[in-house]
């Protein structure tokens, strides 16, 4: 069992937990994710490492609530335990020694964009960020982020706090100013992390993204996690998470990630704690 | 001289009412019926269905006990070279072993060694089993990577011989193949965990949660005071047959279907929370028992349709007799013969057909069997919701990758040395699918004997003898 030491509560959506998994953080690299059940019926999912300390032999998650085991997560408690955590999966990500990249986050993407950003700062690479939500109450790890940041842009889709758009917008608009990073770093929704590919392309800049899709075992086991990458099927949870976001076919990921989605709505109504109406 | 009597019938759920859940098929003999079965077996002086069984089970000895109702004295006959016979004994080509080798089998049909394995495995399950002799504790640590028969049989070996035995897996619940892949209704995982329970008693300690190679490498296990490293990894790398519209949704690996179905329980959404998608119209491609079991499985969720499409002809299907016959009465058509091209998919992106072409059987190939190969213009389409892969799976090739001096052939498997386990690099073994490619559970299981016994040999060296 992984006991749960720190909970934090970001947005009405979004919370931070930090929790005992010795293996994970003797070995956790950013970019790298996790995968939890959070009871024995259970599904796995798979989370980001948002953070980790080796000395404490903890990690940190961070996870928006957007259906049945997001929201049984987000009832547990400190001193709760998660029923089965495994990692770190996935390959480490990629990250320059130096020069300028700009991250960009969204949504709960800030997350995952958050421990790439201290580790490039750690290196001396310049860090410009790029974070949004779709409002300034939804905004995640604002400070955070400040720290391991030369510059730190915000974007919310409705304009109550910083630039009133999306990240990718605000991409577009420090690109044509002159910006010229070597690198652009993207996490976010599907929609967000393509259109920063739409963005970044015409300027020819080499733009890292990080796929989400449905996982099961995250091993390499099952296939479920299929991407198309560069006409190439990649397994995510071992090839990835990280791809040349120009290669990624988008159309096909944002279809797989919708495949099971009557069954997500069912599975939220049966539960009690989550606003369904079964008891847990 | 009378002709003899046939083999004794395992009774079997109805196969129309089967379908509709996942309870076991085989439902074991009697005691009645496995005394008179039991009692076709000559006891031959030079038995040869002991050569034919890759632990060699000393045969006419367990079924002579077992025909004096020496019920404990048998299944621990069976036990000192097998030690998952409730699993054999649903689970082994018997056909293909020891049945294969039985005398009775020149002129009738041979003795049902399995099913007298398995009514011995589950009489000992109700009237507990005989207390375990462990040797008294060496002090020393071996690491088992992988908890399926390979893994669990090669801990309890060490454990019985006083070995300190931890076992690292990475899903959440051990039993590797056993548990995730082969379904309830063949071998219930109530079985499963029974044996896992034993080998706990033992005083192996079971880490779930562990990936080998992420959470923590080989070179750490020996730095944390591992005196030997066995790896029982399995074969569990799916294959695709890289054909358009494979990404489609609704097309599944053989391994992702009896995963999500056996190890997460979607069978019982919305009780247990992973989904899915189980079609009206399912096509499974292949024709080993992962492909038997996709497809029943299909049927069980509620298939009106639950299709075998194979390259080749009845007789090269490599499932076994007992599971083809199995589908058969259960309804699942098979399609020789066709192999898909493509897969086509709706507006949505939802499979709706499969594309096929006609084939022909050419001259043998490597393994024996004549080679398919395609009639130009022959093809056709299926209308299906969904395609389930079950080609076979591959060793993972990460962890050789990734440990020093563990070497692998190109396709994934180990290199070992057969007679030992010893891989390429010092103090390590490994055995089972990880090394032969997919096999079956029994020769895992020896491979994990096998192995148990050269380390205690190297262990004993002063881990000298390398
Ligand atoms: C490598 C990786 C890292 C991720 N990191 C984070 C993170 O740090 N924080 C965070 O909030 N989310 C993260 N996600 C997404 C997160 O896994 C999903 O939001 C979660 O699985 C939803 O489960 P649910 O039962 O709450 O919702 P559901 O109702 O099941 O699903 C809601 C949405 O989540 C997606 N989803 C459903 N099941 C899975 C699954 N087994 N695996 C992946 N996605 C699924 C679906 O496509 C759907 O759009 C990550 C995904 C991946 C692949
Ligand atoms: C659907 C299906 C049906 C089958 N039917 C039959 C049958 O009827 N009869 C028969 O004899 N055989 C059958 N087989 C084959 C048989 O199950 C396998 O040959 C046997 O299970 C192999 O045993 P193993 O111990 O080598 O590996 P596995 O059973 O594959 O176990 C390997 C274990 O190692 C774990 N693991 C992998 N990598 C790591 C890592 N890096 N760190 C930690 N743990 C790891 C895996 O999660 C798994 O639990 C079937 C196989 C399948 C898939
Ligand atoms: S070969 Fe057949 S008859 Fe002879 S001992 Fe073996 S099981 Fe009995
Ligand atoms: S999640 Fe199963 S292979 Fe990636």
């Amino acid at each position: 069992m992984y006991q749960i030491l720190k909970k934090r509560i970001l947005t009405p959506q979004t919370k931070l937990v930090v929790v005992r998994a010795p293996y994970v953080a003797e070995k956790a690299e950013p970019g790298q994710f996790v995968i939890i059940r959070v009871r024995e019926e259970g599904e796995r999912i798979p989370l980001t490492i948002a953070d980790y300390s080796r000395e404490e032999g903890t990690i940190t998650l961070v996870f928006q609530e957007v259906g049945l085991t997001t929201k049984l997560l987000g009832l547990l408690e400190e001193g709760d335990a998660i029923l089965d955590l495994v990692g770190p999966l996935g390959i480490p990500a990629q990250l320059p020694e130096a020069g300028v990249v700009v991250a960009v986050g969204g949504g709960v993407g800030v997350a995952p964009v958050y421990p790439k950003c201290k580790e490039m700062t750690k290196r001396g690479v310049r860090v410009i960020s790029i974070i949004g939500a779709r409002s300034k109450d939804l905004l995640i790890l604002e400070d955070e982020m400040r720290e391991v940041s030369e510059e730190l842009h915000i974007c919310t889709d409705d304009g109550s706090k910083g630039f009133h758009g999306f990240v990718s917008e605000k991409l577009k608009e420090l690109l044509t100013g002159g910006l010229k990073p070597d690198e652009v770093i993207a996490v976010g929704p599907l929609p967000m992390m393509r259109a920063t590919c739409e963005v970044t392309k015409p300027f020819g800049i080499k733009t890292w993204v990080s796929m989400n899709p449905i996982m099961v075992d995250g091993t390499g086991m099952c296939g479920a996690c299929r991407v198309t990458v560069g006409g190439e099927t990649k397994f995510c949870c071992v090839d990835g998470p990280m791809f040349d976001g120009h290669l990624v076919d988008w159309a096909e990921a944002i279809r797989r990630a919708n495949m099971y989605r009557d069954e997500e709505r069912v599975a939220l109504e049966r539960c009690a704690g989550c606003g369904g109406e079964k008891h847990v | 001289m009378s002709k003899r009597p046939g083999r004794t019938p395992m009774p079997v759920a109805d196969p129309r009412e089967r379908t509709k859940n996942f309870d076991q098929v085989a439902l074991g003999y009697t005691e009645e019926m496995a005394l008179t079965e039991a009692s076709r077996c000559l006891n031959c002086k030079n038995p040869q269905c002991v050569t034919g069984c890759p632990v060699a089970v000393n045969i006419p000895a367990f079924i002579s006990l077992l025909k004096e109702k020496k019920f404990r004295e048998a299944i621990d006959k069976i036990k000192e070279t097998n030690s998952l016979p409730a699993v054999c004994g649903r689970v082994c080509p018997q056909e293909h072993q020891c049945e294969e080798k039985c005398i009775l089998g020149r002129r009738g049909e041979p003795v049902a060694i399995g099913r007298l394995e398995r009514f011995l495995a589950d009489w000992e399950a109700e009237n507990g089993r005989s207390p375990t002799k462990k040797a008294p504790p060496k002090g020393k640590k071996v690491a088992i990577v992988g908890s399926g028969p390979a893994g669990l049989t090669c801990a309890a070996d060490l454990a019985k011989l006083g070995y300190d035995v931890t076992i690292f897996e990475s899903l959440h619940a051990p039993g590797g193949v056993l548990i995730y892949g082969i379904p309830e209704f063949r071998l219930p995982k109530a079985v499963v965990r029974r044996e896992v329970e034993y080998v706990k008693e033992l005083g192996v300690d079971i880490q779930t949660n562990v990936v080998v190679g992420r959470s923590i490498t080989i070179d750490d296990l020996f730095e944390r005071g591992f005196e030997a490293v066995f790896i029982g990894t399995g074969a569990g790398l799916p294959m695709f047959m890289h054909i358009p519209g494979e990404n489609l949704n609704g097309v599944y690996s053989a391994n992702e279907w009896l995963t999500r179905i056996n190890l997460m329980k979607a069978y019982k959404f919305p009780e247990f929370d992973t989904p899915i998608k189980a079609g009206k119209r399912v096509a499974v491609v292949g024709a080993g028992n992962v492909a038997m079991d996709a497809v029943r499985c299909a049927l069980r969720l509620g298939a009106e349709k639950a299709m075998i499409l194979y390259r080749r002809g009845r007789e090269e299907m490599p499932a076994r007799a007992e599971e083809v016959e199995n589908a058969e009465q259960e309804g699942v058509e098979f399609h020789f013969l066709t192999n898909p091209v493509r897969i086509i998919g709706d507006d949505k992106g939802w499979v709706k057909a499969v594309e096929c072409i006609r084939m022909e059987l050419g001259e043998p190939d490597k393994s024996g069997r004549r080679r398919p190969i395609p009639i130009k213009g022959s093809e056709f389409t299926i209308d299906v919701d969904t395609v389930i892969m079950a080609l076979g799976t591959t060793p993972n090739p990460i962890l050789s990758r990734i440990t020093p001096g563990l070497k692998a052939h190109d396709w994934g498997g180990l290199i070992t040395d057969e007679t030992t386990g010893r891989t390429t690099r010092r103090a390590v073994w490994a055995g089972g699918d990880a090394v032969t490619g997919s096999a079956t559970v029994i020769l895992a299981m020896g491979a994990g004997r096998t192995a148990a016994q050269d380390i205690h040999r190297y262990l004993e060296s002063g881990s000298k003898d390398w």
